[in-house]
């Protein structure tokens, strides 16, 4: 364990930090913490979006012929797991909320830098662990849903591997949830009051309230699983005695909330990069604020709509449909301001907002297939299907990846003082709008007409349609190209952004880019109003 | 101002013209083959229209900004310093909010339609199994005819595979036979693991669960083979598990089911 | 577990940001505590659906001997005290005194600790039998482990809290403090559990 910053040393030396080996350390600085998240996250990313390739090449065709069944249930069940809590959870909690968070509560580190790095550095090997468990025995292979008995009667030791993994992963998700928590609550500089933070900030306090209350839910139910497949218990096991839906509760506990852990900080950032680009303040802040807020409360009581077709009486299925539908009520909110943000401002169309304008279009149409599914009588045809399967993409790709995107387009400068190309920013955008319309739009069609998902075959009639989907899913693949040429050529030689390229007013951009160590020179200033575009003349280059 | 105002209004009412003629004239559904089917299409066709105006709009809203409000060459300085208009959000809550409450209101009435809300039983006469627990399910449409109801089926399934049981001719089948034009009540309970008992052309699914039995009711309304789908990942054939449903008239029906009839069943 | 050797290095920097830093320390443990206790909801409601929807096979036996648990929630409720005791003399630099009332503790929840052993052997029923037993011992078994790691962490604090070389003094209070707060909550979800898994 070395610590490669020590504050009291550098602040005599230089006040930028040296040396890329620090990202390779146990450092405890929050900065190199985000970009460590931000990498590692990628990396799965990439590994991740093969697998999911890998499912559009087998659906390329109606037979099962690209790969064995078997190897095609570890596939897709793989491809879950490292979406969801391999990329998507730790980049835009991890990444984006250690890189941004102390800055914007005036704080020089996280409440607990330790902690921190702890919680990063469980996710490598965890990932690591689930990967590999592939070449041993074969990786889990019953759905990221795990649901018993398919979880207890496949083979153990890659469901094994896959609950200890996604243990790891939910104690780092924990950990980062306590200190988020901490340093928005308590680390705030003297005088910042909780309703003058950025939206971000509420976006972090949101999710990690939800991390903190669901996450340990899944463990305690996984154990309860891990239980039942080494000790033989029948907790989930119907030939024991066990009650199979009791798992789904518990496990929906969590997962539903898991949709918002993902989505709410991507809401966060939009909410930073829209106005900053459309040069006016973020519209109706408090509404934001109440109907994060709101998100959160209703976001605990909607799990049972995962399970309409399930083992679930009448009553419950009417309530969960109704709680599920207002949430649509704080969600549509944020998009009308959002839009009210845009309108009548002076926007630079750049790649940013090219790709949170993106997530806007996308996120609303998953949103309205969203209301849709939340009606039981709706969902009772379509649940399982390939709607759900376009639905939650919609939700989770169209929206949050776009706003991972954006995000780094905004605050590639701040990190590196280089502006990333913006002709090949674009270029990735249109790729990547069209190849994931392409990909997910016709899965709507496929789940209405009868076909469900994780199938490695399916009716001849739906081949056409199927390969439109992998057409977009090739697409997909390719914008990764521009992203990644873009982000190696001008992290090396791209053009100087100076300290505030976008003449931005939130915290993190009134410092040097890059920050130095200790993130301000002297005190950190206070921003009464983050989002104050159009009130005062900022200096103009 | 006022040619401002006129613009927007026929902006608007193109958006519900366009919405309302895609959601009448543009068919997403398979065929419609029971009596819950139609019901279910009346509630996707609102719920179709009302997606695409709320869709639609906020596109256009979104592409009309970036292009109106893009920042000119010449241009300096920041946008308007609005930041917030507490009647247009109060506007924005409400109507949502009402829109929702509409929403599920109809869903509900709908799945009352469809029998959702009745209690579950499933009308076994004839089984000793008369006092299970039934965990969930689709129930009759309405109590009295339960009477008419003649059809018992048991459903099981197993890693691939459904079997159908007609207790009252006291015979297995691999496939599904009913008559048209009658309600049809099938009990479900699973071998091994979970699966799911889908008819898309009769709109209804149910999991078929382990440890939990689960009914499903029906009616169908037109002629012809139809698949049963597993909905519910069950292991690596899950793709092929699949069976077929063959709806006939009753009398074609009867011919069937006297030719695979074993023994009369003693009361 | 690790919330608490973590939490304890904080740069010092934040400290001029921050004037009272001991008090985040302390709510990040209560955050930690909530997620915790959130793992027992889970196990409760599991439980709670379990009684509530699943028969339990002919002849399965669920009813409890009420003695040793109650034995058990009496030491549990003593442990509270004694180390609350602990605590106000270490306050007032009665290092010994606080060091015995703290080993005085530990030796409750050892008792504890035994007689839970004691009642899992002489129990009727094993982890496999039913769902009621399983849920049983996955329930009084992850408690169990949150009194050892507690019993473990109080026998430290009092070896630490020796006159010569002991890093406890009342001007370091903050690890007694947490350990303290961490046993009230182990005794606090033993009421929940008792009053659920025995009297009802």
């Amino acid at each position: 364990m070395t610590i490669s910053i020590d504050p009291q040393k550098t602040n005599n030396e230089s006040l930028q930090p040296k040396g890329w080996l620090r990202y390779f350390s146990f450092s405890l600085d929050h900065k190199v913490i985000g970009i460590q998240y931000l990498i590692c996250g990628f990396l799965f990313y990439l590994i991740g979006g093969t697998l999911a390739s890998a499912i559009r090449i087998e659906l390329a065709s109606p037979m099962s012929d690209f790969m064995p069944r078997d190897v095609y249930n570890q596939v897709l069940t793989l491809h879950g797991t490292i979406m969801i809590f391999l990329w998507i959870v730790p980049v835009v909690n991890g990444a984006f909320g250690n890189y941004l968070v102390p800055f914007y509560v005036g704080a020089r580190d996280m409440a607990f830098p330790r902690l921190n790095a702890v919680a990063f550095w469980l996710i490598p090997p965890s990932g690591l662990m689930l990967v590999a468990s592939y070449f041993v025995e074969g990786a889990a292979q019953a759905g990221w849903t795990a649901y018993p008995p398919l979880s207890i009667t496949t083979p153990q030791s890659g469901q094994i591997i896959w609950i200890l993994s996604v243990l790891l992963l939910g104690g780092s998700s924990i950990f980062g949830g306590i200190n988020f928590i901490a340093t928005i609550i308590k680390l705030r500089r003297p005088g910042l009051k909780l309703m003058q933070l950025p939206m971000y900030c509420w976006a972090m306090l949101g999710t990690s309230l939800l991390v903190v209350l669901s996450t340990p839910v899944l463990a305690g139910t996984l154990i309860l699983l891990s239980f039942d497949i080494i000790a033989n218990t029948g907790f989930f096991n119907p030939v024991l005695g066990g009650n199979v839906v009791v798992y789904q509760h518990l496990f929906w506990f969590y997962s539903h909330p898991a949709v918002y852990i993902m989505v709410l900080p991507a809401f966060g950032l939009v909410s930073e990069i829209l106005p900053v680009h459309s040069r006016k303040p973020l519209f109706g802040y408090t509404t934001m604020v109440f109907s994060i807020m709101g998100i959160v409360v209703l976001g605990l009581v909607v799990w049972a709509h995962h399970m309409f077709t399930s083992g679930t009486p009448p009553w419950m299925r009417l309530f969960f449909t109704i709680a599920t539908a207002f949430i649509a009520v704080p969600t549509g909110i944020k998009f009308f301001n959002w839009v009210a943000t845009l309108w009548g401002g002076k926007i630079s169309i750049n790649s940013a907002i090219l790709f949170s304008c993106g997530f806007i279009i996308n996120f609303v149409f998953g949103g309205i297939t969203g209301v849709a599914l939340a009606q039981v009588p709706f969902d009772i045809h379509v649940h399982d299907t390939y709607f759900v399967v376009a639905h939650f993409h919609y939700i989770v790709y169209g929206g949050t990846v776009f706003i991972i995107f954006s995000s780094i387009y905004h605050w590639f400068p701040k990190v590196t003082g280089k502006l990333l190309n913006e002709k090949l920013g674009i270029l990735h955008f249109i790729i990547t709008f069209i190849g994931f319309n392409l990909c997910f739009a016709p899965q709507h069609w496929l789940g209405l007409n009868g076909m469900p998902r994780r199938v490695a075959e399916y009716d001849p009639q739906f081949q056409f349609v199927n390969q439109i989907s992998s057409l977009g899913a090739l697409l997909m693949a390719i914008s990764t190209i521009p992203f990644l040429i873009n982000v190696f050529l001008s992290a090396r030689n791209g053009k100087d952004a100076g300290d505030n390229p976008w003449n931005a007013l939130t915290p993190e951009w009134l410092t040097s880019s890059p920050p130095p160590v200790e993130n301000w020179e002297g005190e950190a200033p206070l921003v009464e109003e983050p989002y104050g575009y159009g009130k005062e003349i900022p200096e103009q280059n | 101002m006022l040619n401002k105002n006129i613009y927007l209004i026929l902006i608007i009412s193109l958006v519900f013209a366009i919405s309302f003629w895609i959601g009448f004239n543009v068919n997403l559904l398979p065929a419609e083959a029971s009596i819950n089917a139609p019901i279910y299409d009346e509630l996707f066709k609102i719920l179709f229209i009302i997606g695409l105006i709320i869709f639609i709009g906020m596109t256009i809203a979104v592409i009309y900004s970036l292009f109106k409000f893009r920042k000119r060459n010449d241009q300096i300085g920041d946008g308007i310093a609005l930041e917030g208009n507490l009647s247009l959000e109060i506007v924005w809550t409400i109507i949502p909010s009402i829109i929702v409450l509409l929403i599920g209101l109809y869903s509900y009435n709908i799945y009352d339609r469809m029998g959702g809300m009745k209690e579950l039983n499933h009308n076994h006469e004839m089984m000793s199994s008369n006092t299970e627990k039934i965990w969930a399910g689709i129930s009759q449409t309405s109590d009295n005819e339960m009477a008419i109801n003649n059809l018992p089926i048991e459903v099981s399934a197993m890693q691939f595979a459904f079997l159908f049981n007609y207790p009252k001719g006291n015979f297995i089948s691999g496939e599904l036979h009913v008559p048209v034009d009658q309600k049809v009540s099938i009990k479900m309970e699973s071998k091994d693991v979970i699966h799911a008992f889908w008819v898309p052309e009769f709109r209804i699914k149910q999991d078929i669960i382990p440890g939990q039995p689960t009914i499903l009711n029906f009616t169908p309304t037109k002629v012809g083979k139809y698949p049963i789908i597993c909905a519910e990942l069950c292991g690596p054939y899950h793709g092929g598990m699949r069976a077929s449903i063959i709806v006939e008239e009753e009398s074609d029906y009867n011919e069937w089911f006297n030719k695979n009839k074993k023994s009369e069943v003693n009361l | 577990m690790t919330t608490l050797d973590s939490s304890k290095e904080i740069q010092k920097n934040n400290s001029e940001v921050n004037e009272t830093h001991e008090d985040f320390r302390m709510f990040g443990l209560i955050t930690f505590l909530i997620a915790d206790g959130m793992t027992f909801a889970g196990f409760f409601a599991a439980y709670l659906t379990y009684k509530a929807v699943n028969p339990l096979p002919e002849g399965a036996i669920y009813e409890l001997e009420l003695p040793i648990p109650t034995l058990n929630t009496i030491l549990l409720l003593v442990s509270s005290a004694t180390f609350h005791k602990a605590g106000k003399a270490l306050l007032k630099d009665k290092n010994s005194d606080s060091q015995k009332w703290l080993f005085f503790t530990a030796f409750l929840g050892i008792i504890f600790l035994i007689c839970q052993l004691f009642e899992y052997f002489h129990l009727p029923f094993g982890l496999t039998d039913n769902l009621f037993a399983s849920t049983f011992y996955a329930l009084t078994g992850f408690h169990g482990l949150h009194v050892t790691l507690g019993s473990l962490m109080i026998l430290i604090i009092a070896w630490q809290t020796r006159i010569n070389g002991g890093r406890l003094t009342s001007q370091n209070m903050f690890p007694l403090e947490a350990v303290e707060l961490y046993w009230h909550f182990v005794d606090g979800i033993w009421v929940i559990l008792f009053i659920i898994l025995y009297l009802l």
